[in-house]
């Protein structure tokens, strides 16, 4: 293989909702974990189901599944935590998925204009064409802020 | 050689807070903002129905001193199921009253988390942020978020109108 092959793969991590697979960016992806109490409150966002609290840090759940597939997943086994960006800003949204997760590394074919709005991309793996998740476009959120903008910044409480 | 000066640590400042449920769901207020706790049924005669529900969440009025509080449901404001009030929290600096089932305890928060920007609607004007108690997680409520500039506004000058006509009424002998 040639540098400028090799320089052309990325890795992807593949998780299934319900029959189906779907990939996201590997860089995107910080951790796979078992499923967790997800608390709820009221709230207007009707793509987002709650909250998880993950090592202190409390993070919104967005079940993707009904937009994806059509339906609500049945079965949770894990929460994929995925990084979603927010202007120049991150943030971790976790992804109730229903089976394993599989990293990979491919070549990705990039979306044309007849995609829709979620799909960054294709790939060919074992068979199957994958779409490559676009989690901007996917998940909800405000408009972008400048990143420096403390008013959105995990704080400490000062009294 | 001197040892190096011991850096200050900033330990986290706590902030009392006030746990309270409306329709049975947890929320959080910062002590700072209630200026007063009562009993609903202490109200009993002191308010005023607003004739107009030109603010559905807003069917009352309290007058304290010089200052009319307008009264909030809270199962209303958070589109909860209608339950039953025990209690009103006068607060500060805004002229609300909310109605709340009850309170469930006082304690102190030492860490404010930003709403997530996933969460992109009126949410993001109802809490000033969600913060993590023995391992719960407890959204923290905007005391000025009950009721917005334009209901406020809305609300002052249905007030001022039905103030006006009563006068007349008088006069007139209706």
């Amino acid at each position: 293989m040639t540098i400028v092959a090799e320089i052309a793969l990325e890795s992807f991590v593949l998780l299934r909702l319900g029959e189906r697979r779907f990939a996201v960016r590997a860089r995107q992806i910080v951790e796979l974990i078992a499923p967790s109490r997800v608390f709820r409150f009221p709230h207007n966002t009707a793509a987002v189901e709650g909250v998880i609290l993950r090592r202190g840090r409390i993070i919104s759940v967005c079940d993707i599944s009904e937009q994806l597939v059509g339906k609500k997943l049945s079965v949770r086994r894990f929460y994929l935590i995925a990084t979603r960006l927010f202007g120049a800003r991150k943030e971790p949204v976790a992804l109730p998925v229903s089976g394993d997760c599989e990293l990979i590394t491919v070549d990705m074919t990039p979306r044309s204009e007849s995609d829709s709005t979620h799909v960054a991309g294709w790939l060919s793996h074992g068979g199957d064409v994958i779409e490559v998740l676009d989690l901007e476009a996917l998940t909800p959120g405000i408009p972008a802020v400048p990143a420096t903008s403390v008013a959105l910044q995990p704080v400490e409480v000062r009294a | 050689m001197q040892p190096a000066p011991a850096t200050k640590s900033r330990a986290p400042r706590a902030e009392q807070i006030i746990l309270f449920r409306v329709s049975g769901q947890l929320f959080a207020i910062s002590s700072g903002s209630v200026q007063e706790v009562r009993s609903v049924d202490g109200l009993t005669g002191t308010t005023q129905e607003i004739s107009q529900s030109i603010v559905p969440k807003v069917r009352h009025t309290i007058r304290r001193g010089d200052t009319t509080h307008y009264v909030v449901s809270g199962t209303s404001h958070f589109g909860l199921p209608a339950a039953s009030a025990g209690l009103v929290f006068f607060l500060r600096h805004t002229p609300t009253a909310l109605l709340i089932d009850g309170i469930d305890k006082m304690t102190t928060m030492t860490y404010l988390q930003a709403l997530p920007q996933t969460f992109c609607h009126e949410e993001r004007d109802w809490y000033r942020g969600l913060t993590a108690l023995d391992q719960m997680i407890v959204p923290v409520v905007k005391p000025e978020g009950f009721l917005s500039v334009e209901e406020l506004t809305l609300l002052d000058s249905v007030l001022r109108a039905e103030r006006q006509q009563q006068p007349a009424e008088a006069e007139t002998g209706e």
